[in-house]
């Protein structure tokens, strides 16, 4: 039971890829990366956490408090900031592939091959 | 702790975002001399970090935290001589290619530079970085920079697909390599390499520590682009402007293996230590497949750029079963050899900007016999051509000696004959290129060539009057020069078998990174090639000599002898040729099967 | 490849890779019993350290701080990025949408925008005491912005909002960030090294230069989301020529 965080973080994962694989559309492309992408916060929080842990604040509660980890969390925060990156870039080529090529299917895209 | 570290990192981002906040109000050749200023100064410190690394690592821990107890409690940089040299020629390339970019991205303002600023700083905090997030974000930060530079003719749909296909992929790649990195934080509780390699000393591997490893690994290659990960590489480098893709051929598909180094070492060759054989089998196998795809794919294309990017990944093959031999020597022979061939297929692309510029096209057949409009140009594929079969004892000699060596230290002989068919494979090809263009030799036309490129105009028009030749034609020359020169350093090989020994003696480098234990010194060990590595040089380069001749004049040959093989070969040709397809689902799942497969192969032979 | 061969090797694939994570995860610490060194040390000491009670932001801009840079300027280079993907020289300007008619929309929205931009600098003002800090409140503020252009029109969203200003914000902020870390050096410390007076914890005035890392990646976050959301929003709005064939 105590492993199913973990189990979750994989199955987004599993998801997330299996949207990129067949997807049809860019834009779909992108929501499905960042599916993909969220598997990682989940993991990283889900190491981090301690039992009966409050956050890792000391403005209200006594500074020997337990507390979970602070370094995933700041982990994540950067994650996250990668994430939404990534996902402006690709949304930006995804409005050109509509404007140039006239499509947003990624199966048509193919212009190099071989 | 040594000031000059933190602004190979620092100087290139604050001339990014002053020439942000100020470029549109300064004048117009402000961003060009910025950009060359802050490369310039960065490859001279970087140059300064390498001669000041010789006898012990520099070790700076940012924000002055240093370790206590044992725990690092920030992030460090671990520059050492091998390191630092990645740095250096990262730099090197970068400056050149602002040389070669002189007013050719005015109608973007300030864009192109502040990007490839960004991405020079990424990559220098790649290189150097000991903590293993810190190599994450930088790892990020070079990709981002990466996608926008390449899809910059947006326009167009090569480009297009190129960056789409770049950034989904090493998007998918990066957060395996998160999950990975999360995985072995859930098991050491520590970020340093250094901490990590210590924290997971003394016990054998369980699954966790197979699968982190398989996850870091596929990340790491997937950024370098070894097969099967290798699909965007040929997608992104052949639509690419020319400046960018001298950087990204030239140094950063070499950094993903060099993290794999990096990553190696401190961290997990304690726990793998007992099945460093099925380890290196995997490596090296996973090189030699790479190295021979690469150079095939490469001898089928017609596109400059496209031959150049599989030649690439047939490099980039070559370097991964050096590092797969996981010595000291091969490490060291690797190290060598990645900085002789950046700087030359630097100067390789940087010549076939030459030609776009003023030939206006970049297909070889259609160039045939046009290459009197830049022999310079042709100078510079000559050298390149030659540099890249490692023509004793120039260029990349020194360190395909000491692979080959190594190889036979660890009972590995059959890999040198591998290594030199596949520098046949893509100097062959880069030869035949370069002969047919400048000296209209070889056949009009030839159907097995494939990917025709569009018409003409690769470059923007608009820029009024010539840009001198000597900006045009000194960036490639100086590379080739630089390249093929780097041989003839004394006691090159020797010094960097050392400090190889230095990085892999991890004992050591772990009480001196964490507790600041300076190494013992010692005197470097003197290297003798022997004659083997002249024999396997002579046969590459003569063999590549033959092997442009073969693909100039391949269809006039009698029939006879081209029949039989001609249909063996026509099948897996297409074959090979059709998973290439352009089609980003496709890499994707190539890389999940690849992923799964590293992952599989590590958990059978691992005990 | 055909989708179906595709769809066959990755799932095929995907279930080695799973069981494969599966495996690997069940090697992880159980939920809830993660006992690693690393962030325990730093709660015992960051508040005594740094006089900062946000632990997660004196790791975020002291502990781990060039990670953080790192960060901004990822975030500097992919609005840079999308400039540069979506720059379109030949744009000529449509007419823009109709201006919102209701004055109820238009108040409304100017409440809570003005609420929003005060939330903002609040929790960017106190993100090394109480949970946020500059990327969270910078996007707080990014998005009072945004209410702007959704409350009332583009002009004024526009007038509020102009590119060159905000490249400057931005590359303060970011470039602010690296200038701290020199100043460090120049005082003859380490790169990031935190200096200036600890303060009392507790208090807004305290954590060195936290705050001033604090300040400038909330100017960095904030100019770089309402860049992208500009850039975006020209597609939609401002209709360039008939694309070139």
């Amino acid at each position: 039971m105590s492993y199913l965080p973990y189990a979750l973080a994989v199955w987004i994962l599993a998801v997330g890829l299996y949207g990129v694989v067949r997807s049809r559309n860019l834009i779909h492309l992108v929501v499905c990366l960042t599916v993909a992408q969220s598997s990682t916060y989940v993991l990283l929080l889900s190491i981090g956490y301690v039992n009966r842990g409050t956050a890792p604040i000391f403005a209200d509660v006594p500074k020997g408090t337990r507390a979970v980890d602070p370094v995933v969390q700041a982990l994540t925060l950067t994650d996250v900031v990668v994430s939404v990156t990534v996902a402006a870039l690709l949304l930006a080529l995804a409005i050109q592939a509509q404007r140039h090529a006239d499509t947003t299917d990624p199966d048509e895209l193919a212009e190099m091959h071989g | 702790m040594d000031v000059l570290v933190p602004l190979v990192v620092a100087v290139p981002l604050v001339a990014a975002a002053a020439l942000t906040a100020m470029g549109q109000f300064l004048g117009r050749r402000v961003d060009d001399l910025t950009g060359i200023a802050a490369a310039a100064a960065t490859t001279v410190v970087s140059t300064m970090l390498l001669l000041r690394s010789l006898d012990h690592d520099l070790v700076y821990w940012f924000g002055g935290w240093t370790p206590r107890h044992g725990i690092a409690l920030g992030i460090a940089f671990d520059v050492d001589p091998l390191s630092a040299g990645i740095a250096a020629l990262a730099g090197a390339l970068m400056t050149a290619s602002f040389v070669f970019a002189w007013r050719y991205f005015d109608e973007v303002g300030t864009l192109f530079h502040v990007l490839m600023l960004v991405f020079l700083a990424a990559m220098n905090g790649f290189a150097l970085s000991g903590d293993l997030f810190n190599m994450f974000v930088f790892f990020e930060l070079m990709s981002v920079c990466a996608f926008a530079l390449v899809g910059y003719a947006i326009e167009q749909r090569a480009p297009l697909q190129g960056a789409i296909n770049f950034a989904a992929t090493n998007t998918v790649g990066a957060l395996l390599l998160l999950f990975g990195i999360g995985l072995v934080y859930g098991r050491t509780g520590a970020l340093n390499l250094a901490q990590i390699g210590r924290a997971l000393d003394g016990r054998p591997p369980d699954g966790l520590l197979v699968v982190a490893f398989a996850l870091l690994l596929t990340g790491f290659l997937v950024k370098a682009g070894a097969v099967p990960f290798h699909f965007w590489l040929s997608d992104a480098y052949a639509a690419a402007p020319i400046p960018v893709c001298a950087v990204l051929s030239g140094v950063m598909s070499d950094l993903g293996l060099h993290a794999v180094a990096r990553i190696y070492w401190p961290s997990f060759s304690g726990v793998f230590a007992a099945d460093a054989g099925s380890l290196r089998a995997i490596l090296v196998g996973s090189g030699v497949l790479t190295a021979l795809v690469g150079g095939t794919m490469a001898f089928f294309q017609r596109d400059l750029k496209r031959l150049l990017a599989f030649v690439t990944i047939g490099h980039v093959g070559i370097f991964l079963a050096g590092i797969g031999l996981l010595t000291a020597r091969a490490l060291a022979g690797t190290t060598l050899y990645v900085l002789a061939d950046g700087f030359v297929k630097g100067g390789l692309f940087l010549a076939v900007g030459i030609l776009l510029r003023r030939a206006r096209d970049g297909d070889e057949l259609r160039l045939r016999g046009q290459g009197g409009v830049a022999p310079m140009a042709g100078v510079a594929f000559l050298l390149g051509g030659l540099g890249l079969a490692g023509l004793p004892p120039f260029g990349t000699f020194p360190g395909s000696a000491l692979i080959i060596r190594s190889a036979n230290d660890v009972g590995y002989g059959w890999l040198p004959p591998l290594l030199a068919a596949a520098s046949i494979l893509t100097a062959g090809t880069v030869l035949r290129a370069g002969a047919r263009i400048f000296l209209g030799v070889g056949d009009a036309d030839d159907p097995s060539l494939s990917h025709e490129p569009p018409a003409a105009e690769e470059e923007p028009e608009h820029v009024p009057g010539r840009v001198s030749p000597p900006l045009l034609f000194g960036p490639a020359l100086a590379l080739m020069v630089v390249g093929l020169g780097l041989a003839f350093t004394p006691g090159l090989a020797g010094r960097a078998t050392q400090w190889a020994q230095r990085f892999e003696d991890r004992p050591a480098h772990t009480a001196e990174v964490l507790r600041g234990v300076a190494p013992r010194p010692a005197r470097p060990p003197a290297f003798h090639p022997g004659a083997a590595p002249y024999v396997y040089g002579a046969i590459s380069t003569v063999g590549a000599v033959g092997f442009a001749f073969f693909g100039l004049y391949r269809r006039r040959l009698p029939a006879l002898v081209r029949r039989v093989p001609g249909r063996l070969t026509a099948g897996p040709a297409a074959q090979l040729k059709a998973l290439h397809s352009g089609v980003v689902g496709d890499y994707v799942a190539w890389l999940t099967f690849g992923a799964a497969a590293l992952g599989c192969l590590l958990a059978l032979t691992v005990r | 490849m055909s989708r179906g061969v595709r769809s066959g090797l990755f799932l095929v694939s995907a279930a080695g890779l799973t069981a494969l994570l599966l495996w690997a995860v069940a090697g992880l610490p159980d939920f809830g019993h993660y006992r690693g060194p690393y962030g325990k040390v730093l709660n015992s000491v960051a508040v005594g350290e740094r006089h900062t009670t946000n632990v997660v932001a004196a790791v975020v801009f002291d502990y781990r701080g060039i990670d953080t840079m790192g960060e901004e300027f990822i975030l500097f280079a992919s609005v840079m990025g999308v400039a540069l993907l979506l720059r379109n020289p030949h744009r000529e300007r449509r007419q823009v949408p109709a201006r919102i008619q209701s004055d109820a929309v238009r108040l409304a929205g100017i409440g809570f925008a003005a609420g929003l931009l005060v939330l903002g600098l609040y929790v960017v003002a106190h993100g090394y005491l109480t949970p946020g800090g500059g990327f969270q409140g910078g996007v707080v503020l990014a998005s009072a912005f945004v209410l702007v252009y959704l409350a009332g029109d583009y002009h004024a969203y526009r007038s509020l909002s102009p590119t060159p200003a905000l490249d400057v914000v931005g590359a303060t902020g970011a470039g602010g960030y690296t200038v701290v870390g020199i100043v460090s050096l120049l005082l003859g410390s380490a790169f990031l090294h935190n200096f200036g007076p600890l303060g009392a914890t507790g208090k807004l005035a305290s954590g060195g230069s936290i705050p001033f890392l604090n300040i400038a990646s909330a100017l960095e976050v904030s100019a770089a989301f309402v860049l992208l959301f500009s850039e975006f929003l020209d597609e939609l709005v401002v209709r360039p020529e008939a694309r070139s064939e």
